[in-house]
Formats: C-alpha cells, sequence, structure tokens
C-alpha cells in the first residue's frame, strides 16, 4: 500500500484569467484550497511611457499620461498638469473658473472609476446585473468626455495652463442631468450589494490589513481610509481649490473588503455633493486657460487677425515653452489614492524624467501579504477590492 | 525644518539642499542611508511613516551619475505623525559603482520599487532578496531608463526552443521560486 502524503499544489491563475483587471499573473501555492505562498508576475502592460515622455515636449505628454491609468485618465493629466504648472510658477494665475472645471472633471472620473471598479468587483463575486448597471452609469460619464473633447476614455482635455477650450454648449445640462439620475441609482446599486448576504459572506473579514501595514505598504488612499487612516490628500494638501469646497472623508474601521467596498460607495456619494457644487460655481462661458501665450496659443480669432499672435501660436505649437530646472511632486487624491508625477526639467521644452507614482502598483504589491493564509476564492475579492489598473501598475 | 532634523539624524549625514517646488529636501550620504531612514520614521516628532515613492534619475554624463530620490510623507493622521508634511530625501550614486542598501527593512512598499531602480537604471540594490526585473522580461539586455539607452532600436525577434525540461529540473525549478518568494 502506497505511504500516504500530503503536498501542495502550484497553480497558475493569469496572465488572461477574467478577473485579474487586466494582465496580472499570480502562481498561487495551494494546500487544499488554503493559498499558503503566491508569486506575483507584472509588466505585460508595460509600454515605457516613461521613456517616451523624455521624448516629447511637455504638451505632448498629456495623451500620454491619460493611458496610464486608463479608468482615471484625467486624473493622471491632472496630477500631470498641476506638477508642471507648479515648475512653471503660473499656478497662482490659474483662473478659479478652471480650477473648478478641473476638480468636477477630476471628481466625475472618480465615478467612472469607481463604477467600473464596482462593477467588475461584483461580476468577480457573481453578481453579474451590478456591472450591466454600473457601465450603463459610466457610458452616460462617458458621453459627457465625448462632448467636452471628442474623446470617450482620454479626452486629453486638461492642459498644461488650462484646458483646451471652452466649455461645449450644453454641457451644463449633460452634467446637471447626471447628477440629477446618479444619486438614486447609486442606491440601487447599494441595495443589490450591502446587505445581500452572499456579498457579506464573500467579502467580510477578508484581506483584512491593519493600519500600521497599509501605510508601510503605501497604500494611502481608499484602502487606508477603510482601516481608519483619517488621510485624503484633498484635505491635507488641497489642489485645485479643494478647500472651498464642501465634502466628507468615508471611514472604515475593519481594514476588510467589505469596508474598501462602503468607503468607495461613500466616496462616490461625497464626490456627487462636489459635483453639484461645482457645477454651480462655473459659468458657462469665460476664461480657460491663464492667457499667457508662452505658454497657451492665444485665441482663433486673433491668430487670423494679428501678426503677433500667429507667430505665437506657431512657436507654441512647433517649440512647446521651457520649463525652470528642477524637481517637483504634487500628490494628488486619484480615484485608487495617492496620485502623483516626480517630473525632473533641466529647463529645456522636454522633460528630462517623468516618473509616475502609481497606487496600483503599490496595491498589487500588497496582495500575496492578503491573500496567503486565506481561501482560493478570496483571492478574487482581495484583487478586486484593490482596484488595481494593470496599466496604472505596468505603466 | 532642518534645525529639527540636526536633532535627531545621526550627525554628518545630511546636508540641505535646494528645491523648485518648496519641498523640503536633503542629501543622504549613501552608507549611512538606513539609519537615516530608520530614524526618520520612528522619531515620533518626525513620523515619516509613508514611502510615497522611489525615483531613480540618470545625470550622465556628470558624475555622480544617479541621483536616486526619495518621497516621504508624514501624514497628520493620529498616529502618523503631527502634521502633514512631506520630505524629500535624495541620494547621490556614482555610475562606476551603482549600489544602494536596502530600505526594505523600514518599509516594505520599497520592494517592487526598488525591484523597479534595478530593472530600469541598473542601480544595485544590496541585500535585497528578489532583486529580479519586473516590468521588462527576465531575458532583456541594457536598462532602459538610462540616458544611454538607445530610444529607437529594431530587436531582433526571439525565437525560442520548445520548452524541454526533465521532471527533476521542472520540480528544482518549482522549488527555487518558492524559495526566491519565501525570502521576504
Amino acid at each position: 500500500m502506497p505511504e500516504l502524503r500530503t503536498e501542495t499544489m502550484t497553480v497558475n491563475m493569469g496572465p488572461q484569467h477574467p478577473s485579474t483587471h487586466g494582465v496580472l499573473r499570480l502562481v498561487l501555492e495551494l494546500a487544499g484550497e488554503t493559498v499558503v505562498d503566491t508569486n506575483v508576475t507584472i509588466g505585460y502592460l508595460h509600454t515605457g511611457i516613461e521613456k517616451t515622455a523624455e521624448q516629447k515636449k511637455w504638451q505632448q505628454i498629456i495623451p500620454l499620461v491619460e493611458r496610464m491609468d486608463y479608468l482615471g485618465a484625467q486624473s493622471s493629466s491632472l496630477a500631470f498638469c498641476l506638477a508642471v504648472e507648479r515648475l512653471l510658477g503660473v499656478e497662482d494665475r490659474m483662473p478659479p473658473r478652471v480650477k473648478d472645471i478641473r476638480v468636477l472633471i477630476a471628481e466625475l472620473q472618480r465615478l467612472a472609476s469607481h463604477l467600473v471598479g464596482l462593477g467588475t468587483h461584483a461580476l468577480e463575486i457573481g453578481a453579474v446585473s451590478v456591472m450591466m448597471y454600473c457601465f450603463r452609469e459610466r457610458e452616460l460619464l462617458l458621453n459627457i468626455n465625448e462632448m467636452l473633447a471628442g474623446f470617450r476614455m482620454f479626452p486629453s482635455y486638461l492642459r498644461i495652463g488650462g484646458l483646451r477650450e471652452d466649455l461645449p454648449v450644453g454641457f451644463h445640462d449633460a452634467v446637471n442631468a447626471f447628477l440629477a439620475r446618479f444619486p438614486g441609482k447609486l442606491e440601487e446599486y447599494a441595495g443589490l450589494l450591502t446587505k445581500n448576504q452572499i456579498w457579506i459572506k464573500r467579502t467580510k473579514d477578508v484581506g483584512v490589513l491593519s493600519q500600521e501595514e497599509t501605510i508601510g505598504y503605501g497604500l494611502v488612499g481608499p484602502i487606508a481610509r477603510a482601516v481608519g487612516v483619517n488621510y485624503d490628500v484633498r484635505r491635507a494638501i488641497p489642489y485645485s481649490g479643494y478647500e472651498t469646497y464642501e465634502f466628507d472623508v468615508p471611514l472604515q474601521t475593519a481594514g476588510d473588503v467589505y469596508a474598501r467596498y462602503l468607503v468607495r460607495l461613500e466616496e462616490m456619494r461625497q464626490s456627487v455633493r462636489i459635483c453639484k457644487q461645482a457645477i454651480e460655481r462655473i459659468p458657462p462661458r469665460g476664461m480657460f486657460d491663464i492667457q499667457d501665450y508662452r505658454i497657451v496659443p492665444p485665441p482663433k480669432d486673433k491668430v487670423y487677425t494679428e501678426m503677433e499672435a500667429l507667430i505665437q501660436h506657431f512657436l507654441v505649437y512647433s517649440q512647446g515653452f521651457t520649463v525652470p530646472q528642477g524637481e517637483c511632486y504634487v500628490p494628488i487624491e486619484g480615484p485608487r489614492g495617492e496620485h502623483g508625477f516626480s517630473i525632473v526639467s533641466d529647463g529645456t521644452n522636454r522633460p528630462y524624467r517623468v516618473k509616475l507614482r502609481a497606487p496600483s502598483f503599490y496595491a498589487c504589491q500588497s496582495v500575496p501579504r492578503m491573500i496567503v493564509g486565506g481561501m482560493i476564492a478570496d483571492v478574487i475579492a482581495v484583487i478586486g477590492s484593490t482596484d488595481v489598473v494593470m496599466g496604472d501598475v505596468d505603466r | 525644518m532642518i534645525t529639527d532634523l540636526t536633532a535627531y539624524l545621526p550627525p554628518g549625514s545630511f546636508e540641505h539642499a535646494q528645491s523648485a517646488d518648496g519641498m523640503p529636501t536633503i542629501y543622504v550620504r549613501r552608507e549611512h542611508l538606513v539609519e537615516t531612514m530608520r530614524a526618520l520614521r520612528d522619531t515620533p516628532a518626525l513620523r515619516y511613516a509613508f514611502l510615497a515613492d522611489i525615483v531613480g534619475v540618470d545625470y550622465l554624463p556628470r558624475e555622480p551619475r544617479f541621483e536616486v530620490i526619495y518621497l516621504l510623507a508624514s501624514l497628520g493622521a493620529p498616529g502618523y505623525g503631527e502634521a502633514v508634511k512631506r520630505l524629500r530625501v535624495k541620494v547621490r550614486v556614482p555610475g562606476e559603482d551603482p549600489s544602494l542598501p536596502t530600505v526594505l527593512d523600514v518599509w516594505p512598499a520599497a520592494n517592487w520599487a526598488e525591484r523597479e531602480l534595478w530593472d530600469m537604471l541598473g542601480i544595485r540594490v544590496d541585500e535585497h532578496p528578489d532583486l529580479r526585473r519586473i516590468l521588462m522580461p527576465e531575458d532583456w539586455e541594457g536598462f532602459p531608463g538610462r540616458r544611454d539607452y538607445p530610444v529607437q532600436i529594431k530587436e531582433p525577434v526571439k525565437t525560442y526552443e520548445p520548452l524541454q525540461v526533465s521532471e527533476e529540473e521542472f520540480v528544482a525549478n518549482i522549488e527555487a521560486s518558492r524559495d526566491r518568494s519565501r525570502k521576504h
């Protein structure tokens, strides 16, 4: 009779698994159904954007950075614009209207990102209908993007020194219609999940991290707020006029997957609050850039009628502008946590070095810590709760 | 700000530097890096508990060639520093000996960030338990983040033989990978 023995089993998950949020590969070592070890492989979406950016003029980098975190595109471009504007020293000259539009866009982007995050998270745990509903609402946000700039996912509407152009006709109506419709729909989704016994059983006490661990792993953002770390960049280091808005920072204490879900849900409600305040403040017509024609192109009517404006227009598009020498890092609160660009300028019209502080990179790194010791079925729930976007991880 | 730091950090380990964006910046000597970082994290009055990012910059042809920037933050949340503040810690790394001590024991977040430093700039992080390429394929040659790395090159298409491993090699391979991930 053969000797009885137990051995662990090595299972490969990904890189094309539908629930890995992109191309993430996990090698799981299982003892029965328990995960005893894991190895995470990333890099499948590495496109060298940071290296490419060194070859481009400053303004040309905006479409590139939007493609890093493809669900929170306009958060990336906001972070990049703020960093370059600080080095240029034009922050104080930014018209309040531009700041308010940027806040509105950033919050709409947060809603779009959280909707995808919630939808796919629920889909992976088995609540397929939530995903359909979330994508229906996100469609409206993409329509607003299309209205703004003609692009749906990567509008490149934010520019260094302001915005690409003024708001389109009918923008206020579209945003107001969305803001009137969305809160009711959000409560519907919450009704499908928050008290759902299956959802609670799959998410409560799963993937728990302590405060010390979340900070140590650099998970500042929704994941840290789900364990009671009261830190939100919008509050701590306000940018783009966030200090003038009223909103609450949602906090939970459990630190599990369910708490992260509750935090993101409440963040969406708060985003709606901020959007409502912002849209009230924004006049339909007005200044949309800093009107410093060394940085932004002059208005078209002047370009066609004045010689100097035509020259400026030509210079802005052919040579770009130079940025003073130095290093800069401006953090913002992206949908996934602290998000910011470290940029180094050598005083020319192209950056010397661009580096993204990608919240997903750090979240992905902490996945083994959250899943080892748990069940294999929890792996899916944990990855969903970190809300990683592989474009952000691999850059 | 700087007088504060002199009281807490080992003498002679750091110097003040200018910054364009107003973030307090210090240069730390490479050999004092780990103890300085530990002091920055643990001293109650400083409490830089959060490592936001590690950025490597290649200043070819200048010498020392590399600068590595550690972005630290004190969160101003209970237990993680009294005030919201930021600090940029820079380390000069010479081009002929591009290596750094690891700060993995101070912040677990440094693990992948240091692997990226190796992968992109070829800065060796000593005593890192798992220093492999992270974003590029394992068999990639060169360090794409360096300034002298050519931007437009056509790599010849690589073809691979079908994988032929014996059972012993297969088991040994899995064991090696387990050992590697157990170390940290």
